[in-house]
């Protein structure tokens, strides 16, 4: 491949940022001083496109060192990676946490998203934006203060809410989440992010923590989670065992027995998908947790990863071993500085301990896990587009077929999953699938990890049985009186009435009361916040967070925003021309969108519209 | 002689199209059973030479059992599949689609979308005058081609064969993202500053007429672009010994643009700079 790299050259910074990352350039090809040998032969080929799914963590590395991708950071970049310059500007210019124009070394994230809105987003912004002298998302300069400061779609701290993220370029990079925010403690961490206080830890987010009949949260807020020992004490790693026992076949055959099914929220049978992986031919196979967590109102996983992090470790070398995979990858979303830390801490010590490796527990079974951090994109959580931003390209979804059991990752037979279905697989194994089956109802079978937030006294992570009903969950939660709206499944799922507290919590029951559970959101809206300017925001994070392949969802969720925009003070009559241009764009959105961003962009509008007469 | 390549032959299946059983060769997208039966189905990000992206939609059609619709133009026939090409669900979606677009971007110079927009009955204008649009100013940076992306529909057509579906250039990239997403070079600079060869291969596969040669643009801005008027003629390039077939489009006794036929089996329409824009000397009268 014949490349043109521009002239323009990195600052010593940047090259340190690339370098530590990709180690020192071999030769004159890949960036360092030509020499007389560089004269005589050519590097680059194959082997040194090779490393194209490199492009994110070196952009993440730039990033957090300087605060902003210069042209001759890109480029350094890009002749390192023999990655062509257009495609890796494409790429950069992809993901919201990154910029390709001069900006503060420190961003200020201000999540503005449903959760966060309802508990006073908006006057915290502008409380910010007058302490610090900026507005936020207009301003590049950080004003006197030198913070940018950025509104944020959810941040996944919805049970803080409203929340707050600092980023702050260096060497190594700071983070501070202040959460539950106020004026003070954003701009604290804004300013000085390593005096602002630690996170609390994720027992806090669970309230239920301690009951002994917990099975997926039940290590939360008991064993240490940086532990190690801690984790075996209470039971970790006697899944491991007994798979390697079963044996690969054993394994997905109880998953399948279990009737586990997918919890990212498209609801697949696990055991199905993690056999049509196993039996194809090609190799090698590769294994996929999803972690970009990203759907509004949902932090279950970001839960999961900061208080039991080994149980993911352990999840997924069992779905490795199944499916005949050597290599994990770990896709975290961008915006969990918390989780990447435990995640990453976890990950070493069982690789020291040998519970990652050439030779777990000594059975001969090799596999490892590698942590790629998303960057700011709601749409890599697609599956397809998930493996695109992992090789290095923009995160755009595939049309499939193919799936991903035979074209995923590298074009490989590939095993995705979401966080919480893969620890789910560590009852069904240690408890046996007769005794998982027994959990739930019929054809929602399990423990579920159910996200509540919003006009609720306990917000949190909740675990019920499949089957309890809405009311349930919500009176664990201690509702708050005036409850109007409930919001189940996230932006992309339905509202349903305050007088439908029945619905069972499973697949099914959600389906034939025509909603969603998704992927476990349960936002509570009392009658205070105003229903249009929900939607409106729902809208908005459509538009922003599109990818912008296919031109239903790319136009489509404009004209939706544009719509909602035009009815927010109106009902009745004077909302009915809109109402009926929406319905029209979004059946379009839904039939013809590439990906479920699309498809699923109208559904809570149309709920709220159907269900609740948002605009009576 | 020319031999043309018969490749290995392929097993038919059978599947239904609009009621009717149709056979189609094992690889076949739906798209091309639909027009081996005569079926006209909208495409604009399909292209004879490339494979297509499937992103702008407007080929939807209604495969029994899938949830949504599905692209012809990417989707591939499959034994017993029961296809619809004219369903109240595909027009609509077909319908929206090209309102969509015509509301957002400039079609004029799209072949055949006023047309469609007639058959389909569709009503850009009932997004309303505040309709956002991508309004760009076009971008002459050069002598021999403009981008002008107040046309473009985002069919990833230009990047494909930028890059590795022909040129293998990389000159091109969709930069951005949702609305804001636009075919960009590297730090979205000009032409000139960019790995661009100017072999013109975007040009002759751009759908809408986004990127079009400076001499039909300049043409088209003092209104004496004529296509009725114009004559093409099929030559060889004259410049090297590959033989690459060119089309010269004459208007006036003067080559206003070139072109290369798709089915060419060497080039399939691509060619370098010389065979797309070095046509000068020819009419130097001096």
């Amino acid at each position: 491949m014949d490349l043109r790299f521009g002239d323009s050259k990195p600052t010593d910074e940047e090259r340190a940022a690339v370098d530590a990352l990709l180690g020192p350039p071999e030769s004159s090809w890949e960036g360092a001083d030509r020499t007389d040998a560089d004269l005589r032969w050519a590097r680059g080929g194959r082997e040194a496109r090779g490393r194209r799914d490199l492009l994110l963590p070196g952009l993440h590395a730039v990033n957090d060192r300087v605060g902003w991708i210069s042209e001759g950071a890109l480029d350094y970049l890009c002749r390192r990676l023999t990655v062509p310059p257009s495609e890796a500007y494409g790429v950069a210019t992809f993901y919201a946490m990154f910029s390709v124009r001069p900006r503060p070394a420190t961003v200020l994230h201000v999540c503005t998203d449903l959760a966060c809105a309802a508990a006073g987003a908006g006057a915290l912004c502008a409380g910010i934006a007058s302490r610090l002298g900026t507005t936020p998302g207009t301003d590049g300069t950080g004003g006197i203060s030198g913070v940018s400061v950025e509104r944020s779609p959810c941040l996944g701290l919805c049970e803080r809410a409203p929340a707050a993220l600092a980023i702050r370029a260096g060497d190594p990079v700071r983070t501070a989440v202040s959460a539950p925010a106020t004026v003070e403690s954003a701009v604290l961490a804004a300013t000085a992010p390593d005096a602002a206080p630690d996170e609390p830890p994720a027992v806090m987010a669970v309230p239920q923590a301690g009951d002994p009949t917990l099975t997926l949260l039940r290590r939360i807020g008991v064993a240490d989670p940086e532990s190690l020992d801690d984790y075996r004490a209470h039971g970790g790693y006697t899944a491991l065992r007994r798979a390697f026992a079963l044996g690969p076949a054993g394994v997905i055959r109880e998953v399948t027995d279990s009737g586990l099914v997918g919890r990212g929220g498209a609801a697949f049978p696990t055991g199905r998908k993690w056999q049509a992986t196993a039996s194809q031919p090609d190799r090698p196979h590769h294994l996929v947790c999803n972690a970009d967590e990203s759907e509004p109102g949902t932090f279950k996983d970001r839960v999961i990863m900061e208080g039991d992090p080994y149980a993911l470790v352990e999840a997924m070398t069992i779905a490795a071993y199944a499916t005949g995979a050597h290599k994990g990858y770990l896709y975290l979303r961008g915006e969990y500085p918390q989780a990447l830390h435990r995640m990453r801490y976890a990950i070493d010590r069982a690789r020291a301990r040998g519970l990652l490796g050439d030779d777990i527990l000594g059975q001969g079974f090799a596999f490892d896990i590698e942590i790629r951090r998303g960057a700011g994109a709601y749409i890599c959580g697609e599956e397809t587009a998930l493996f695109s931003s992992i090789e290095g390209y923009r995160g755009e979804p595939r049309s499939k077929p193919p799936f991903p059991v035979e074209k995923g990752l590298f074009g490989k037979p590939t095993v995705e999953n979401n966080v919480e279905t893969l620890v789910n697989v560590l009852p069904v194994l240690t408890m046996g699938a007769p005794a998982y089956a027994a959990i739930g109802t019929e054809r929602s079978t399990g423990p579920k990890l159910f996200c509540v937030s919003g006009s609720v006294g306990r917000p949190g992570v909740y675990e019920v049985p499949f089957g309890a009903t809405l009311g349930e969950l919500l009176e664990l939660a201690d509702v708050r009186d005036g409850l109007r709206a409930v919001l189940l499944g996230g932006a992309a799922g339905g509202f349903v009435r305050a007088d439908e507290l029945g619905i069972p919590l499973t697949f099914e029951g959600t389906r034939q009361a025509g909603t969603t559970l998704g992927s476990g959101v349960v936002m509570a809206f009392d009658d205070t916040v105003p229903l249009p300017r929900l939607l409106l925001r729902i809208a908005q994070f459509f538009r922003d967070e599109s990818c912008g392949q296919c031109v239903p969802c790319r136009v489509g969720t404009v004209r939706q925003e544009e719509a909602l925009t035009r009815i927010v003070e109106r009902t009745g009559a004077g909302a009915a021309g809109d109402i009926a241009l929406l319905r029209e764009v979004g059946s379009a959105m839904r039939d013809a969108s590439i990906c479920g961003l699309g498809q699923t962009a109208w559904n809570a509008v149309e709920s709220a519209i159907d269900r609740l007469g948002a605009y009576e | 002689m020319t031999v043309t390549p018969l490749g290995i032959p392929r097993r038919l299946l059978e599947f239904t199209l609009d009621g009717e059983p149709v056979r189609a060769p094992e690889g076949a997208t739906i798209l091309d059973a639909c027009r081996a039966a005569g079926k006209d189905v909208p495409t604009l990000c399909e292209g004879d030479t490339l494979t297509p992206k499937n992103a702008c939609r407007v080929c939807v059609v209604e495969v029994e059992g899938a949830r949504t619709l599905v692209p012809a133009c990417s989707r591939k026939a499959e034994p017993g599949m029961e296809v619809r090409t004219g369903t109240e669900r595909a027009r609509h979606a077909r319908k929206v689609v090209l309102e969509l677009l015509a509301s957002s971007v400039d079609l004029s110079t799209t072949p055949r979308a006023a047309e469609w927009i007639k058959e389909y009955e569709a009503k850009p204008d009932r997004f309303g005058p505040d309709a956002a649009r991508v309004d760009e100013e076009p971008r002459v940076d050069n002598d021999l081609y403009v981008r002008d992306y107040g046309k473009c529909i985002l069919c990833y057509k230009c990047v494909d064969a930028c890059g590795d579906q022909w040129q293998n250039s990389f000159a091109i990239s969709v930069a951005g993202r949702g609305f804001d997403a636009r075919i960009a070079v590297e730090h979205d600079g000009p032409l000139t500053e960019s790995a661009c060869v100017y072999c013109g291969n975007c040009v002759e596969v751009c759908p809408t007429g986004a990127l079009s040669f400076k001499s039909e643009f300049d043409m088209r801005a003092a209104g004496t672009w004529n296509e009725s008027a114009q004559t093409r003629t099929t030559t060889v390039c004259a410049y090297c010994g590959v033989g690459c077939n060119l089309t010269l489009h004459v208007q006036d006794n003067e080559i206003v643009k070139v072109s290369s036929p798709h089915d060419n089996p060497v080039t399939h329409g691509n060619l370098c700079i010389k065979g797309r824009f070095g046509y000068q000397h020819v009419q130097n009268r001096d």
